[in-house]
């Protein structure tokens, strides 16, 4: 990463507690680390509140902490991670994300470059998803706790007219679609943690989603479920959305997008792609009648290259995800209980 | 990933399927020795294609629910030791003991971690110097040749900060003592593949003759399962009870020597008790006298535990078969993933497990017809 | 129990006097124990437990059962017995 340490804050190699105490050494790190990278008009008043004018209509508003271990993975860090979390979570309400705040819970002595690295990857993942970051606060808390890093981001955006997207509006007969491989974040997160590394890369798929949203809503209207499965995975997400519908969802295991390394990998831990952790992936539950163009429209979208219809809606078993074997026998795909953990039975 | 697709072919499975119906002209019960295998049974709904007069009892072969309780809180104890590293598969996190588990007593402050191998504990070990490093050495013989490798390159640079904590479990007299009791009602086994692959099956002629079972060598993979049932229900309908081993491409009759010859180094044949099931004379493995220094039971005093069982809790029931997990009345109910009463509810192969988390508290045929 | 699987050996290297080698499975490579199968070499394909590879894949025996699969019902299908 190109990051070069400013001239100001050259004098502290790592973050002391006095960098998030509001004195000198906190503006300091304002104008020298901050502001250079979220440059824009709102933020650069200094104000306590950032003052924006938004345009009419319904307001999205969310709010996401990420506390990720390690801080730094392939494919991203958990900068780019905060930022396009909280895009995503807008993106799946139906709006465009306009505004960022950030908050920083930072340990003391963590290397100045670290947050600067930290805080350029935010700076590249707000721009690449068209948004700017407004507002912000800095904490510092002292060594032992913190774990290097703890960021908070929250975000508003503006849901155009017409746009009726959430949890409880999957109908029976429903497609259920993906936008692309699923495990990807988690299994490279998993490829970097003591005692469970590979040799081989596997990158997370941190991204924002907001274009492709775009590029959905512009295939179809019938759009009644959008979700970015994170924790805990498809399954989750999948067996959320069943709870709070009342439907159930039958899918067909052998069309769900895995990569194969994310795949041999998962069998090396006895691990099942379907509940790990996805960073740049959404699923779409449109009607059947808008399943094709949509599917069409998520393809030809650099973000939906891999997209496929995994399953429907069905009005039996509500509440329940069920998949068919690629044997052609039929499994339950029931709420992960805790984290996954790699087995070797 | 090759050696793995090609066995998980659904065409192929599904000729499979109307084989073994095609051969099938009276009810049997099998049994298959390893969680693995129950696990890819139920994961991919093999029991609900099969023809009706097929019962597969599931067999005892997951080593994380038969450990011992006393052990589970021997290793309890261990880890809330100050300074002390435990290390473990994952496998072994939530199972319950008297009290709590690893990942409660984690949360607590313990420095539990998860390695995916025992040599990654040796490794932290080596790191770490100044801590006393544990590995919670659980499994049966497939695990048992990597444990004594680690403990033989301990040994090697007379390591002080390592030991391990050993609970292994021997297949062949566990098969004995079903075959042995007195509700047993297993007509053919479908043998370990993987245990097999380390110890081969010379063990099983014996055993086949002696019952009258036949035993066919099986992997783990759907159409490895299913042509070891097929290849069983053959036999059962000729009437003879040959070992057969359907597993060629990874087992053979001697097994691994190499791995058998450290396997006689390190360790020594002991009686274990296996939760659920009690004592099985002779069905274990424990250090022996020469790497007794590595012996993390004896390394760290932890006597006088007195252990606590669930009343409620039905899993030795299951372990030997004798009923599947749905007839148990906690199952479902005050017993789930989240809080589980006893071990088999909590391996991802504990058959209590597989059936919970595959969903059969929902009616299988009416699953499989939908 | 058991869960092992197969890859590929890429290449062997000595560590410390222990036999060590990678191993690709599809993609992902590991560094593998590979003391108890002194006779295998690279390309060979075998199952790894816990981080060792404890047998070497015969690779005639596998394509031998895939063939019997293959084989398996055929001559019912041309005798129309199939259902």
């Amino acid at each position: 990463m190109s990051w070069t340490c400013p001239l100001p804050l050259r004098d502290y190699p790592n973050i002391v507690l006095g960098h998030g105490g509001g004195g000198t050494l906190s503006a300091e790190l304002v104008a020298n680390l901050f502001l250079p990278a979220f440059r824009n008009v709102a933020i650069e008043s200094l104000g306590d509140s950032a003052v924006l004018r938004v345009p009419a209509g319904r307001l999205a508003f969310s709010t996401d902490s990420y506390v990720v271990r390690p801080l730094f993975f392939p494919g991203g860090c958990i900068g780019d991670l905060a930022i396009n979390g909280t895009v995503n979570d807008l993106a799946m309400s139906g709006a465009k994300p306009l505004y960022l705040s950030v908050g920083f819970i930072i340990e003391e002595g963590l290397p100045m470059s670290t947050l600067g690295e930290i805080v350029e990857a935010m700076r590249a993942a707000a721009e690449k998803a068209g948004v700017q970051i407004v507002t912000g606060d800095t904490k510092v808390v002292e060594k032992g706790h913190g774990d290097g890093c703890y960021i908070n981001t929250a975000g508003i955006g503006i849901i155009p007219e017409g746009r009726e997207v959430g949890p409880g509006r999957a109908k029976p007969s429903d497609a259920i679609i993906v936008s692309g491989t699923i495990g990807d974040h988690g299994m490279a997160v998993m490829s970097v943690r003591e005692g469970l590394e590979f040799d081989t890369i596997i990158e997370s798929d941190s991204a924002a989603l907001n274009g492709l949203v775009e590029a959905i809503f512009g295939a179809s209207g019938e759009i009644h479920v959008l979700r970015d499965p994170t924790r805990g995975g498809l399954a989750s997400s999948l067996n959320e959305i069943a709870s709070q519908s009342n439907v159930g969802m039958a899918l067909h295991e052998h069309r769900l997008p895995v990569k194969p390394d994310v795949q041999a990998a998962c069998e090396l831990l006895g691990m099942d792609p379907i509940y790990v952790a996805n960073e740049g992936k959404l699923v779409a539950i449109v009607s059947q009648s808008a399943a094709e163009s949509v599917l069409r429209a998520m393809r030809g979208h650099s973000m939906g290259r891999d997209a496929e219809i995994i399953g429907t809606v069905v009005t039996e078993r509500p509440g329940m995800v069920t998949a068919k074997t690629k044997i052609g026998g039929t499994r339950v795909i029931p709420m992960q209980i805790g984290e996954q953990l790699p087995r070797i039975c | 990933m090759k050696y793995l697709n090609e066995f998980r072919d659904g065409d192929t499975a599904q000729k499979l399927f109307r084989e073994i119906a095609r051969v099938t002209t009276k009810p049997w019960a099998l049994m298959e020795v390893c969680g693995g295998q129950t696990h890819s049974i139920i994961r991919n709904g093999i029991d609900q294609l099969l023809p009706d007069g097929i019962e597969l009892i599931h067999g005892p072969g997951c080593p994380v629910c038969v450990t011992p309780l006393e052990m589970i809180d021997k290793a309890l104890a261990i880890a809330a030791k100050p300074g002390v590293i435990f290390c473990s598969f994952g496998d072994m996190l939530r199972v319950p003991g008297s009290e709590k588990d690893l990942f409660r007593i984690k949360s607590e402050g313990a420095d539990v971690r998860i390695v995916y191998s025992p040599l990654d504990a040796l490794k932290i070990a080596r790191e770490n110097p100044d801590r006393q490093v544990v590995f919670f050495g659980i499994g049966f013989e497939t695990t048992a040749p990597a444990n004594a490798m680690a403990v033989s390159l301990a040994a090697k640079d007379n390591l002080d900060n390592f030991s391990v904590l050993i609970s292994h479990v021997l297949v062949p007299p566990a098969m004995e003592a079903i075959m042995t009791s007195p509700i047993n009602r297993v007509q053919a086994f479908l043998a370990a593949g993987h245990v097999c692959s380390v110890m081969g099956y010379w063990q099983y002629p014996a055993l086949a003759e002696r019952y009258g079972v036949p035993v066919v060598i099986t992997g783990f993979e759907p159409l490895d399962v299913l042509d070891g049932i097929r290849r069983a229900v053959m036999q059962l309908e000729a009437g003879t009870h040959e070992v057969e081993n359907a597993y060629g491409r990874v087992v053979n009759f001697e097994g691994n020597k190499p791995a058998q010859e450290m396997l006689r180094r390190v360790f020594e044949v002991t009686n274990r008790m296996w939760r659920g099931i009690g004592m099985i004379p002779s069905s274990g493995w424990r250090l022996n006298e020469e790497y007794r220094y590595y012996d993390a039971e004896y390394k760290f005093e932890v006597n006088g535990i007195v252990t606590k069982e669930s009343s409620l809790c039905r899993s030795g029931e299951v372990l030997q078969g004798a009923i599947k997990p749905t007839a148990c009345p906690a199952f479902g109910t005050v017993c789930t993933p989240r809080s589980p009463l006893g071990a088999t509810m909590v391996s991802s192969e504990g058959a209590c497990a597989a059936y919970y988390n595959y969903g059969r508290f929902v009616n299988i045929v009416d699953m499989a017809t939908a | 129990m058991c869960l092992a699987v197969p890859g590929q050996v890429k290449d062997i290297f000595d560590a410390g006097g222990t036999r060590m080698g990678r191993v690709n499975f599809g993609g992902i490579t590991k560094e593998v124990c590979l003391a108890y199968l002194p006779d295998i070499g690279v390309g060979d394909y075998t199952i790894v437990h816990v981080g060792f590879a404890i047998s070497k894949i015969d690779e005639e025996s596998a394509q031998k059962t895939l063939r019997m699969f293959h084989d398996l019902g055929i001559l019912e299908e041309e005798l129309g017995g199939a259902p």
